[in-house]
């Protein structure tokens, strides 16, 4: 018994470093074989060797066409939601202190979504370089959600409040949301359906550009995640807590929330309120690594990178031809999943 | 180094900050002045709601008063950055209760943020004191378990090894026994009275327990109402007359020989 406590010490008392490398060099290796081969799977069957043979002009290169124009966009655009979706996840979780939480339980993707829903149903053509109309009024929509929220639950002067946060988010999300539903009962059917179909999730962005101008915003966030593990694991305390400790509780809340927004925004204008995705692989990963911050944030961005790929391989091929919004293969896995943690909890 | 508060009220208000958990809008805290000398164990004393968790913020910063001052040595807090606040003093809450499944050691580590920077990782130094931490409190073969899956002592324990991972100056402690048994109730007061007295961690201890507060401090300092009503050495400050004014108890205060010091009857509400 005593040998076995040993043991069991010595695997979590190893130091921080050693873990970390272990868990990205890990979730990397899977990541990047994800993002490989998961282009060369399809209802057309592709070689990688010939998908890159220089000697075969890129035009008469039908491997290499269906490698770089039809599948690398989107599964590189699954793997920057994912990503995305997974560590707005862990932020809002942490900055909640609810492992409940999820990148939408604060309204973020309602105002995107109703923002691309508008457009649809008015059938606006405005574009901003590459940037087509939906996507630009899904993020605007999701700016405005984030500034309600953050107002409501931030009085003049005051220091956050994340229980107001949390009330005034899911009252906005179901506000958001009985406007989507009034909209789309509206709308004629042509249009409800188009905007139905969003609401699913689409990685189909059909070329390089959409993802051009959301990866910026990503790298935004996520280089102000970089600056909030260790202070997320000590606010997980609570805020006085974390206080005592040196956090400046108010400064981390301020930029947990706002990175999170802004990851989340990005991610479900690029291709849809994906559901599930923040919540499953956040919690996959503390089963696996713990839930220090410090590593479950750079694995949750790798193994969110390669849950999403997955799901879209399924989504394109389970009944191939026929493709399965990606949405639907997302909460076929995490709904049943959130309701056995939610059971696991209560018990 | 002297942790001191001169003269410091504090009142709260919706544009500041909302009270303690049951406080009221309209509570104030009025021209109070503590000192706490280096290597002395100092209770607060007084009735729910009296100001002490509101006094214990103070010190330990997390409060800034609305005048008078309170300084650590020559510094005054309200100039020192949280950082720099927290690497000299530690606070154990009544409870605390993570959102995420922290291991033993990963919540003493914690204790090490004020010291690390921004992007900096916990090296060996860090660990050798977080492990020394624990050999103190009595918690080293806890190091691997889930925090969550420990009794309250030993949680409380954990907590408290946390705190002197941070190397503090000075210790507060806001009830630290309030939610234990009897059992474990003595068992923190041992540990509290070897940090003190062996370690010669300097604290401050709010409690509702008299006869805690008579065999852990050498001094003792009553609040009532917002205001400090007397203070001063155990012996003098914890007496009959005392603990009526405070809470309107009758009770019988004498030396116990067997536990060798004070204890606290209640006999009657006034």
């Amino acid at each position: 018994m005593s040998e076995v406590i040993a043991l069991d010490q010595s695997a979590h008392v190893r130091p921080i470093r050693t873990r970390l490398a272990v868990t990205l060099f890990t979730f990397g290796v899977l990541a990047v074989v994800a993002c490989v081969l998961a282009p060369l799977v399809g209802s057309t069957r592709i070689s990688l060797a010939r998908a890159f043979d220089r000697s075969i002009p890129f035009a008469d290169n039908v491997d290499a066409q269906i490698f770089f124009i039809a599948r690398l966009p989107r599964v590189l655009a699954a793997a920057l939601v994912g990503s995305a979706l997974a560590t707005a996840g862990v932020v809002f979780q942490a900055l909640l202190r609810n492992p409940l939480a999820t990148p939408f339980t604060l309204g973020v993707s309602a105002g995107a979504s109703l923002g691309a829903m508008l457009v649809m149903i008015a059938g606006v053509g405005v574009t901003a370089g590459p940037v087509s109309a939906v996507p630009l009024a899904s993020f605007a929509g999701a700016a405005v959600a984030t500034l309600i929220v953050y107002v409501l639950a931030t009085p003049y002067r005051r220091a956050m409040s994340t229980a107001v946060l949390l009330l005034a988010g899911v009252t906005l999300n179901s506000f958001f949301s009985a406007i989507i539903m009034f909209v789309q009962y509206v709308a004629d059917f042509a249009e409800a359906y188009r905007a139905a179909r969003w609401l699913m999730g689409d990685l189909d962005v059909g070329s390089f550009d959409p993802l051009i101008a959301a990866a910026p915003l990503v790298v935004i966030a996520f280089g102000m995640f970089a600056l909030l593990p260790s202070a997320l694991n000590v606010l997980s305390l609570g805020p006085d807590a974390a206080a005592t400790r040196g956090v400046d509780v108010a400064r981390t809340q301020r930029l947990a929330f706002f990175s999170a927004a802004l990851a989340t925004s990005a991610a479900v204008s690029l291709a849809g309120p994906i559901g599930f995705i923040g919540i499953v692989v956040p919690h996959l990963v503390r089963l696996l690594v713990g839930v220090d911050h410090r590593i479950v944030l750079p694995a949750s961005a790798l193994f969110g990178a390669t849950f999403l790929v997955v799901c879209d391989l399924g989504a394109r091929t389970l009944l191939a031809p026929v493709e399965i919004p990606v949405g639907i293969v997302t909460a076929m896995i995490g709904g049943p999943f959130f309701l056995w943690l939610l059971v696991r909890k209560g018990s | 180094m002297t942790l001191s508060a001169d003269r410091i009220s504090y009142s709260y208000s919706p544009a500041k900050t909302l009270p303690p958990e049951g406080g009221s809008h309209e509570f104030t805290l009025t021209d109070v002045s503590v000192a706490v000398s280096p290597g002395s164990l100092t209770g607060l004393l007084g009735p729910n709601g009296c100001g002490k968790t509101t006094l214990l913020k103070l010190l330990s910063g997390v409060l800034k008063p609305d005048s008078g001052s309170v300084r650590l040595g020559q510094d005054e807090l309200r100039a020192l950055s949280t950082r720099a606040i927290a690497q000299q003093i530690a606070v154990v809450p009544q409870e605390t209760h993570p959102a995420f499944d922290f291991t033993v050691m990963e919540m003493v580590l914690m204790g090490r943020h004020p010291h690390l920077g921004a992007f900096q990782l916990e090296g060996p130094g860090d660990l050798a004191i977080a492990r020394e931490a624990l050999v103190a409190t009595g918690t080293a073969h806890l190091a691997a378990r889930a925090y969550m899956t420990l009794s309250g002592g030993e949680k409380q324990r954990v907590v408290i090894a946390s705190a002197l991972a941070q190397k503090p100056k000075v210790l507060l402690l806001d009830e630290p026994t309030a939610s234990l048994d009897l059992g474990y109730q003595l068992e923190i007061a041992a540990l509290l009275t070897e940090l003190n007295r062996e370690r010669g961690v300097t604290m401050v201890l709010a409690t509702h327990d008299l006869n805690l507060a008579a065999s852990l401090c050498d001094r003792l300092v009553l609040v009532r109402e917002g205001r400090v009503l007397m203070q001063g050495p155990t012996r003098e400050a914890l007496t009959s007359a005392t603990v009526q004014q405070l809470y309107g108890v009758i009770a019988d205060v004498a030396f116990h020989e067997r536990a060798g010091h004070l204890t606290v009857i209640p006999v009657s509400r006034q």
